[in-house]
């Protein structure tokens, strides 16, 4: 990589840092033919989760421990801020068959 | 065309197999067979929501409203913007004949028994219809956004296919 381009975003990340706490990130999780992909995602507490429902049918993300449960009306993003640290199955609760997991470190 | 959903309707009327005997289905044709589907998937659900004792099975009945409902709202929306008049056909007849027969028959039952049936039927149905989309329907279709729509179904209706099967499994 070239040192010019090298400072372009070191200088944009430090601009970036001003803007939020550092570790915020943005994970997507897109659920479109009744599947949730990707089928296995990392993230941090503090990270926002976009989930982007592309089917004309209402999902949820639920997480099987109760940790949370967001509704996401037909061909609309929800986002939802993760608050607690551990590995969480989660699923839709109108369709049990769409599953997934998410592993949230503290 | 059409073979193999008209031998199952066939099998489960008592229908002679020559009333399937058409030539290739139109997409005002198959507008109208898939969202006859939907209707007969909505009238079975809603029979499940006033007689189903078992907390799963209500779910699913609810699922199967709210989903085949936003299924056929698309499909109503698709044909009015492509100006196509859903045609009705002996195909769309036979499978709400059959319907009725089964609603009818499911109607006798009460408790587990009928629980269990319906999602026996359930399973079946969406077998057929997803076998029908799969062979037929879509290969059938010329308009790209209908051929869409139809895939975009049958995704939508294995899921179901799925979720009937894991509900039958816990009846058991």
């Amino acid at each position: 990589m070239q040192p010019g381009r090298l400072r372009l975003i070191a200088a944009s990340l430090a601009i970036g840092a001003m803007a939020a706490p550092a570790h915020a990130a943005t994970i997507q999780i897109v659920m479109e033919n009744m599947v949730i992909s990707p089928a296995e995602a990392s993230a941090k507490v503090g990270d926002t989760l976009e989930l982007i429902n592309k089917d004309v049918l209402v999902h949820t993300a639920t997480a099987r421990n109760g940790d949370f449960d967001v509704t996401m009306p037909p061909k609309k993003t929800v986002t939802y801020v993760l608050k607690k640290a551990g590995a969480v199955d989660y699923y839709c609760r109108f369709h049990p068959n769409m599953k997934a997991t998410l592993k949230i470190e503290p | 065309m059409f073979v193999r959903l008209g031998a199952a309707i066939a099998a489960m009327t008592l229908l002679s197999g020559a009333a399937f005997a058409q030539g290739k289905l139109t997409d005002p044709q198959i507008a109208h067979i898939a969202y006859t589907a939907g209707v007969i998937d909505i009238a079975a659900a809603k029979q499940a929501q006033s007689k189903a004792s078992n907390k799963d099975v209500r779910a699913f009945a609810d699922d199967m409203v709210r989903d085949h409902e936003a299924v056929n709202k698309q499909a109503l929306d698709l044909v009015k913007k492509l100006n196509v008049k859903p045609e009705d056909n002996d195909t769309s007849k036979a499978l709400s004949k059959a319907a009725a027969d089964k609603l009818a028959e499911l109607g006798k039952l009460s408790g587990a028994a009928y629980d269990k049936a319906y999602v026996a039927n359930e399973v079946a149905y969406h077998k057929t219809v997803n076998g029908a989309l799969e062979k037929q329907l879509i290969p059938s279709a010329s308009n790209a956004e209908l051929k869409g729509l139809l895939q975009t179904g049958l995704k939508i209706f294995q899921g179901h296919e799925q979720h009937a099967e894991h509900v039958a499994a816990g009846l058991k």
